[in-house]
C-alpha cells in the first residue's frame, strides 16, 4: 500500500545542533499516526518541515507519490497538508465561514462569490458532523473546542490529505476530547492521513493505530500501538527504562496551616471552603471553567475575590501578592508563557525576580552573587541552558516550567499553590516534578496541586478535592476516590447547574 | 521511598559561554558602531566638500551642547519605554518646565528656588501621568497624548500666551554657562565642554547603575517584559509605574533647564513634537516600544547621531528638510536591525 504521506531520511542542523538526522516517517490513508517523543526530540521541527516553515537540508517527501517540496506555509496547505496547532490560529472577529475560506476565496472579478462559499463550508461542516453550526457567528463567540473544529474545518476546505494534531487537546475539557476523537474517526474515513502528536499515553492509545518515537533528533522505534506496553514507549522515549513515572516520597502531615472558608471570586469561584495541612499535597481537580485557576488566583491576591475567612498560621491573610508572598504563599502558573515566565529576560531574572533580598543591600544587587545562586539552582533541578545569562525563550518548554518552580522553591515558599505545573512538559521532566513535590511535602510544606490530568493526581496527592462550577464539591483521601468517581463528580455536578 | 528516575543531562546546545556574551555585548555596541560609521561619513563628506569645520572641536562642543537636553530626557524616555511604557507629554512637560525657570527668574525669585520649581513641576508631570496610567487603566500612549496638551496649555497660561523673554543680568553665569558653546577654562583637568555636557554624562552613569544593578531596575524591565508575571513575582506594578514616570519627569525638567540655558527665554509650542526626538533617540539605541529592551548607550548614541547629523548637515550645506529624511530612514533602519536580529535569535532554538 502506497503511503499517503512518506518523508524518507529527512535531517536538518541548526548551527552545531542536529536537530533532525535522518528521519523516516510514513502516514498512511484511514488511520492516525501518532507522534511521540519528549519535548526537543524534533517533533516540531520535523513537522516544520512538513508544513513548509523549514527546508530540510537532505531528504525527500512525497504526497501520494509525488514529490512534495514545499516553498512555505501556503505552499504545503495548497498541497494538502493542515496543521492544527494547540494555539488556535483563527480570526477571533470574523464569522465561521469568513475563518474557513480565509485565503482560499473563491472570486469572479475580484467579488467574493458567497454563494460558492457557503456550499463549501456547508459541505465541510457537514464531513465532521457539525452542519448545525451557525456558520454566521464570530469564532470567538464559540467555546474552544468548537473553535477547533473550524479550525480543521478549514483544513479539510483545502482538500487536505494529511492533517497534523500537534497537543490539540492540552487546553480542551473532557468531553471536547471525546468530540474531537469522534471527529478524528471520521477524518479517517474520509480517507485523510492523520498525524497525532500528544504527551498523553492514553490518549494515543485511544486514537492512534501506529506510533513512531523520535528522541534527541533521531527515530527511535515505530510499530503498531497495540503491540507495546505504556512502559516500552516510555523507554523508547527517555532511551532508558523508567519503573516508575509517579515516584512519591514519605512525608509526614502535620498541623493545619492554611484554611479558607466561603471563598468566592466575581463570576467563579462560588464557595470554595479547605484546610491544608503542613506537609501535605491536596489535589484539586476540575474542568476547564470549573474555577480552580480562578480560586488559585484570589487565594495568590492575583485576581479580586471575597472570603469570610482566610488564616494562615492562624493569622489572618494579608493584602496583595507581596505580603501574602512574606506569609509563605508562591504560586506557579498555568500559562508559562504569558504569566509564568518572563520570555525575553534571562534565566536568573526568571529565577530571582520574586526574591531578590538575598542579593541586594539598600536596592544594590550583587549581580555575580546573584548569577551564582541562579547557577547552583540550575544545577540542583538539572536545568538545562548554556548560562544564567540566557533567555528564557531560548530553553525547551520542559526546562523552562523548571525554571517557573524553581522560582517559588527560590523563595522559599511554604504554601505552594501549583497550576497545572506538568502541562505540556515531557514524561522525564514530570517524573521529576513529581518527585519534587513529594520532597517538600517530606520537608513540611504545603501544596496545592491543581490538574485536568487525573492519573498524576491519583498517584501523588494525599487528597484530593473535585470542583464543578465553582463550587470544591468534595474532598476527600485519595484512597476514598475512584478515577470514575472523580469524573462523574466533575461531569455531573457540572451539567445540574 | 527512592525513585528510579533520573533524568541525565541530554544533549545541549553545544555553544561556548563566552562566545554568547560577546554576542549580547556586540548586540549592545550595535547603535555606538553606527554613531562611529555616521560620524566619519560626515567628516570625510566635510574634508572633500565642506570648508573641514565638522571635525573641529569647536564643532564637537556644538554637538555635545545640543544633545546634552534631548539626552537627558531621552534617558528618562528610556527608563518608561523599559517598562512597557510612553510618554507623548515629555516635549511639553520640558518646555513647560522651562517656562516655569523663566517666569521664576522673571519675577525674581531665587536661582535655586527657581530651579527646584522647574524640576519639581516636571517630577508632578510624571507623577500625574504615571497615576493616570496605573489607576484608570488606560493606555499610556492615550494619557499622556492628552497630559501632552494639558501641559501644553498650562505652560501657555503661565506665559500669557506668549514668550517668556528674561533679562541677561538675572540669569547667574553658572546656568549661562550650563549649555554654553565656549565654556570657561574651569578645570585643567578635563577638556573643556560645557558642564552641562559633564552633567548629562554624570546622569547617564546613574541611570545605568540603576537599570543594571538595582532591584528598581530589574523590575522596569520585569514590567516591561511581562505585566502579569511581574505581578506573580509580587512586584508592586503601580508604585513603580509612579516612581518610573516620576523620574522620567525630574529628567524633563532637567532637558527643560538645558533649553532655558541654551536659549534664554520660554516659548511653549516650542515643546511640540520634541518627545519624537526623545522617543527617536530611544529607538534607534535599541529601545523596544513593546517593552523590556532599551539601554543608557544605545539611547546616548541615538541622541549624539542625531545631533551628529544636524552638525553634519549645516556645516555642508545640506537643507533642513534633508536631515528629516536621514533621520526617519535612520530610525526604520535601526527597529529593522532590531527585528532582524531578534528573529533569528528566536529561530535559534
Amino acid at each position: 500500500m502506497m503511503p499517503r504521506l512518506a518523508m524518507k531520511n529527512i535531517s536538518k542542523r541548526f548551527g552545531a545542533t542536529h536537530a533532525l538526522q535522518d528521519i523516516s516517517l510514513e502516514a498512511y490513508s484511514h488511520e492516525t499516526l501518532s507522534l511521540i517523543g519528549e519535548n526537543g526530540a524534533g517533533k516540531s521541527t520535523l513537522m516544520k518541515v512538513l508544513s513548509g516553515a523549514y527546508t530540510p537540508d537532505s531528504g525527500t517527501m512525497t504526497l501520494d507519490g509525488h514529490p512534495f517540496a514545499p516553498r512555505g506555509p501556503s505552499d504545503a496547505r495548497r498541497a494538502g497538508v493542515a496543521m492544527i496547532y494547540q494555539e488556535l490560529s483563527l480570526a477571533p472577529d470574523l464569522s465561521i465561514e469568513e475563518n474557513i475560506m480565509l485565503g482560499q476565496e473563491r472570486s469572479r472579478f475580484g467579488f467574493v462569490r458567497k454563494s460558492d462559499h457557503r456550499r463549501r463550508v456547508r459541505e465541510v461542516l457537514g464531513l465532521l458532523g457539525r452542519s448545525e453550526l451557525n456558520m454566521d457567528r464570530t469564532v470567538q463567540s464559540l467555546s474552544i473546542g468548537t473553535q477547533q473544529i473550524v479550525e480543521i474545518a478549514r483544513g479539510l476546505a483545502s482538500n487536505a490529505k494529511v492533517i497534523v494534531f500537534d497537543e490539540p487537546t492540552s487546553s480542551l475539557s473532557r468531553q471536547d476530547v471525546v468530540e474531537l476523537f469522534q471527529l478524528i474517526e471520521r477524518l479517517e474515513k474520509q480517507g485523510l492521513a492523520v498525524v497525532y502528536i500528544s504527551h498523553f499515553l492514553e490518549e494515543i492509545r485511544e486514537v492512534a493505530k501506529r506510533y513512531q518515537v523520535l528522541r534527541d533528533g533521531k527515530g527511535a522505534g515505530q510499530g503498531m500501538i497495540d503491540e507495546v506496553s505504556n512502559d516500552q514507549i516510555v523507554a523508547l522515549m527517555v532511551g532508558r527504562d523508567v519503573h516508575d513515572l509517579f515516584p512519591t516520597v514519605m512525608h509526614h502531615i502535620g498541623s493545619p496551616i492554611l484554611s479558607v472558608k466561603g471563598l468566592s471570586g466575581e463570576v467563579t469561584p462560588h464557595s470554595v471552603n479547605f484546610e491544608l495541612r503542613a506537609g501535605e499535597i491536596l489535589g484539586i481537580f476540575g474542568l476547564i471553567g470549573s474555577g480552580r485557576t480562578e480560586t488559585l488566583r484570589i487565594l495568590m491576591g492575583l485576581d479580586r475575590g471575597r472570603a469570610d475567612a482566610i488564616t494562615i498560621r492562624k493569622s489572618p491573610i494579608g493584602n496583595g501578592v507581596k505580603q501574602r508572598m512574606r506569609q509563605g504563599m508562591g504560586m506557579v502558573s498555568e500559562d508559562r508563557k504569558r504569566e509564568g515566565l518572563f520570555q525575553a529576560m534571562s534565566i536568573v531574572d526568571n529565577l530571582t525576580m520574586s526574591h531578590l533580598d538575598p542579593y541586594s543591600r539598600y536596592g544594590m544587587i550583587g549581580l555575580t552573587r546573584r548569577r551564582n545562586g541562579a547557577r547552583e539552582w540550575m544545577k540542583r533541578l538539572s536545568i538545562k541552558g548554556r548560562s544564567p545569562d540566557q533567555s528564557i525563550y531560548q530553553l525547551s518548554g520542559g526546562n523552562q516550567q523548571k525554571v517557573a518552580i524553581a522560582r517559588v522553591l527560590h523563595e522559599n515558599a511554604s504554601i505552594l499553590l501549583l497550576d497545572e505545573p506538568t502541562r505540556g512538559i515531557d514524561v522525564g521532566t514530570k517524573s521529576e516534578v513529581y518527585r519534587w513535590i513529594g520532597e517538600l511535602a517530606a520537608s513540611g510544606k504545603s501544596i496545592i496541586f491543581v490538574s485536568s490530568y487525573l492519573p498524576e493526581l491519583m498517584a501523588i496527592c494525599d487528597r484530593i478535592g473535585v470542583m464543578t462550577s465553582g463550587d470544591l464539591r468534595e474532598v476527600r483521601d485519595t484512597s476514598e476516590w475512584t478515577e470514575s468517581e472523580i469524573l462523574t463528580t466533575a461531569v455531573t455536578t457540572q451539567s445540574d447547574t | 521511598m527512592n525513585s528510579n528516575v533520573t533524568v541525565q543531562p541530554g544533549p545541549t546546545r553545544t555553544s561556548h559561554p563566552i562566545w554568547g556574551r560577546v554576542r549580547i555585548g556586540l548586540r549592545s555596541l550595535a547603535p555606538l558602531l553606527a554613531l562611529g560609521l555616521v560620524t566619519i561619513g560626515f567628516a570625510i563628506a566635510d574634508a572633500i566638500w565642506g570648508q573641514g569645520h565638522f571635525s573641529e572641536m569647536r564643532n564637537l562642543r556644538v554637538i555635545l551642547v545640543f544633545t546634552a537636553p534631548v539626552a537627558v530626557a531621552a534617558l528618562g524616555m528610556t527608563l518608561v519605554i523599559i517598562a512597557g511604557g510612553i510618554d507623548l507629554s515629555a516635549g511639553t512637560a520640558a518646555m513647560l518646565c522651562t517656562t516655569v525657570l523663566a517666569t521664576a527668574l522673571k519675577e525674581d525669585v531665587s536661582v535655586y528656588l527657581a530651579i527646584l520649581l522647574a524640576l519639581g513641576v516636571g517630577a508632578l508631570c510624571g507623577v500625574s501621568n504615571g497615576l493616570l496610567i496605573g489607576l484608570l487603566r488606560i493606555p499610556p500612549f492615550i494619557v499622556t497624548l492628552g497630559t501632552m496638551t494639558i501641559f501644553l496649555g498650562i505652560a501657555k497660561r503661565l506665559a500669557q500666551g506668549s514668550t517668556v523673554f528674561v533679562e541677561r543680568d538675572k540669569i547667574p553665569d553658572w546656568l549661562l554657562n550650563l549649555s554654553s558653546t565656549m565654556p570657561p577654562d574651569w578645570s585643567m583637568f578635563m577638556p573643556n565642554i560645557a558642564i552641562g555636557v559633564w552633567l548629562a554624562l554624570a546622569i547617564s552613569i546613574a541611570v545605568h547603575v540603576l537599570l543594571k544593578h538595582t532591584v528598581l531596575g530589574r523590575q522596569l524591565f520585569a514590567i516591561g517584559s511581562s505585566e502579569a508575571t511581574a505581578r506573580l513575582c509580587g512586584v508592586h506594578v503601580l508604585g513603580t509605574k509612579v516612581i518610573v514616570y516620576a523620574l522620567a519627569g525630574i529628567l524633563v525638567g532637567v532637558a527643560g533647564i538645558y533649553s532655558f540655558s541654551l536659549v534664554k527665554m520660554a516659548n511653549p509650542v516650542e515643546g511640540i513634537g520634541r518627545e519624537l526626538r526623545f522617543i527617536a533617540a530611544v529607538v534607534i539605541g535599541g529601545g523596544s516600544l513593546s517593552g523590556g529592551y532599551g539601554s543608557v548607550i544605545g539611547t546616548l548614541a541615538g541622541a549624539t547621531i542625531m545631533g551628529v547629523i544636524a552638525s553634519g548637515c549645516d556645516q555642508l550645506g545640506i537643507q533642513n528638510s534633508t536631515q528629516d529624511i536621514m533621520i526617519g530612514a535612520i530610525i526604520i533602519a535601526a527597529v529593522t536591525l532590531d527585528q532582524a536580529r531578534r528573529r533569528r535569535h528566536e529561530s535559534d532554538m
